[in-house]
């Protein structure tokens, strides 16, 4: 098939091998453009993992911080915004800022003087999944505020700390130790959200799988494929947050040493 | 129970096929008369769209019953005996629970065939039944997990006092093990419901007729104007919070109540 190119790589020959000895028509391996595509792919879904991580734990911290607020209107509101974001599907949610939201907001002229809209759809995917996964992530973080002791909090009072003070030098650092079980998951379930943006066309790895086995008719391979590597990439971050969580233990709080 | 949800899943799937025409009428009405503001356009198609949303509670029913029964026997497999049993429910276990419900579904969509010969009788296998089948996948790897999380967090006292009581191994379970785990998974287990619940709206990437679906042509049939995106997603997205916020609030209530912590 695609096997009879001049200059053959080491990967584009395993490939090759492959097809020709087996029949699995891995095009990710001996076809250039489709493993680029791949790469690419995979690549887009770690940026729109990352990019809403940080946008969500920014959103949780700021939330959890503003739901002990004095103010009864602040506090009903980030519980009207948990309430909402917790009970709707991400789709719904992703396709009310894609399309809702993006078709009531000024259009700006790009370089080409051409109408574009404010922002991309990769931005939009990643505003979507920073909220979905910030609302999770307020409450996560005021369970691990809740289970600060008082008396910390006094004594950091006591030493003449502002509340926001307390706030980010004493409380943050012990809750984020006490929920990050919690907030691990939530992160992994981020990791597989993304797939969604798939629905708004943005190229990240679902929706290069599927235009890989849509052009080299290769769908099953394709698929077990794409299974396989969303699963290394769940299994990668569930290691690396294992191992924070362990160094990241404080002796004798919680179940200590890290579970 | 699952033949009468796949009854009724049959009932609406077809009452659907006619439902999914029916937009062609009221265009030529609408291109002629003044634009219908956004709140008239959705309280016209609003029977249209419950009719959509009660499809996907059917599909979100069934495939929990699928996966939550195939589920809690992999939960078993998980804590069997016999070596490679465990180990085999255990790969199944994180596998489906490591990998996105929306390549899952593609999964089940692509994977599965359309009709299936035994002998001489063909069976066609529908979207929607190929779609039930995609999300009891990850139904049933996490309720196998949450199996397998309550029956960890029972005391070991109670394995060992059945012991002493001469229970043999399956009679502690389902008449000892069992019984304690249901209220440990009651909460999780119906958190896992409304998450299933607002995951069926992925059924109309991969063309199920279902809320979304009606929504989009709705929408175009409504003229395709950009400012009615807004109501009618959020209209859906309405619709998913009527349902899922008591299940939420109920789920908070138990987990007060058995004071187990998830």
């Amino acid at each position: 098939m695609a096997c009879d190119v001049a200059s053959v790589d080491a990967i584009q020959s395993v490939g090759c091998w492959i097809l020709d000895n087996t029949g699995v028509n891995l095009t990710i391996l001996h076809d250039e453009f489709d493993r680029n595509r791949f790469i690419s792919g995979i690549g887009m879904t770690i940026y729109l993992s990352v990019v809403s991580l940080f946008f969500s734990l920014i959103i949780g911290v700021v939330g959890a911080w503003a739901q002990g607020s004095d103010f009864r209107v602040v506090r009903w509101l980030i519980n009207g915004f948990i309430v909402l974001f917790r009970n709707t599907p991400p789709l719904v949610q992703i396709f009310f800022f894609y399309f809702g939201i993006s078709n009531l907001l000024p259009y700006i002229e790009d370089a080409d003087g051409m109408r574009a809209p404010l922002l991309t759809n990769v931005q939009w995917a990643i505003f979507s999944l920073s909220l979905f996964a910030g609302a999770f992530n307020i409450e996560i973080f005021r369970s691990g505020i809740e289970a600060v002791p008082n008396s910390t909090k006094e004594a950091a009072a006591a030493l003449g700390y502002t509340r926001l003070g307390t706030y980010i030098h004493i409380v943050l650092p012990l809750a984020i130790r006490v929920c990050l079980p919690a907030l691990n998951n939530n992160l992994v379930n981020l990791l597989k959200t993304t797939s969604l943006a798939y629905a708004i066309a943005v190229p990240e790895l679902l929706y290069a799988s599927k235009n890989i086995w849509t052009d080299a008719q290769n769908v099953p391979t394709m698929m077990v494929v794409l299974l396989l590597t969303y699963v290394a990439l769940v299994g990668v971050l569930v290691w690396a947050m294992n191992a924070w969580e362990r160094s990241m233990a404080v002796p004798g709080y919680g179940q200590g040493g890290g579970r | 129970m699952i033949a009468f949800a796949i009854l009724m899943v049959a009932q609406v799937a077809n009452g659907q096929a006619p439902a999914g025409d029916a937009p062609a009428a009221p265009v030529s009405e609408a291109t002629t008369t003044a634009p219908a503001t956004p709140l008239t356009v959705v309280l016209k198609w609003a029977p249209l769209l419950l009719k959509g949303f009660i499809f996907n509670i059917v599909i979100s029913v069934a495939s929990m019953a699928l996966g939550t029964i195939t589920g809690l026997l992999l939960g078993l497999g998980q804590i069997s005996q016999r070596k490679w049993v465990a180990k085999l429910s255990w790969f199944f276990t994180q596998f489906f629970r490591n990998s996105p419900w929306l390549v899952l579904l593609f999964f089940a969509m692509f994977m599965i065939p359309f009709q299936i010969t035994i002998g001489s009788v063909t069976i066609p296998l529908p979207d929607w039944f190929k779609a039930i089948i995609g999300f009891s996948l990850p139904v049933m790897a996490n309720v196998s997990e949450l199996l397998r999380g309550a029956i960890r967090s029972l005391p070991s006292g109670q394995w060992e006092a059945a012991e002493s009581l001469a229970f043999t191994r399956t009679q502690t379970i389902w008449k000892i093990i069992l019984p304690q785990c249901v209220k440990r998974m009651l909460p999780p287990w119906m958190n896992l419901y409304s998450l299933i619940t607002m995951a069926t709206v992925l059924a109309s990437i991969v063309g199920v007729g279902e809320m979304l679906t009606l929504t989009a042509q709705v929408h175009a049939a409504e003229g395709g104007r950009p400012e009615l995106f807004a109501p009618l997603y959020g209209f859906a997205g309405l619709c998913f919070f009527a349902y899922c916020w008591p299940i939420s609030k109920l789920t908070q209530r138990l987990e007060r109540r058995f004071n187990v912590k998830t």
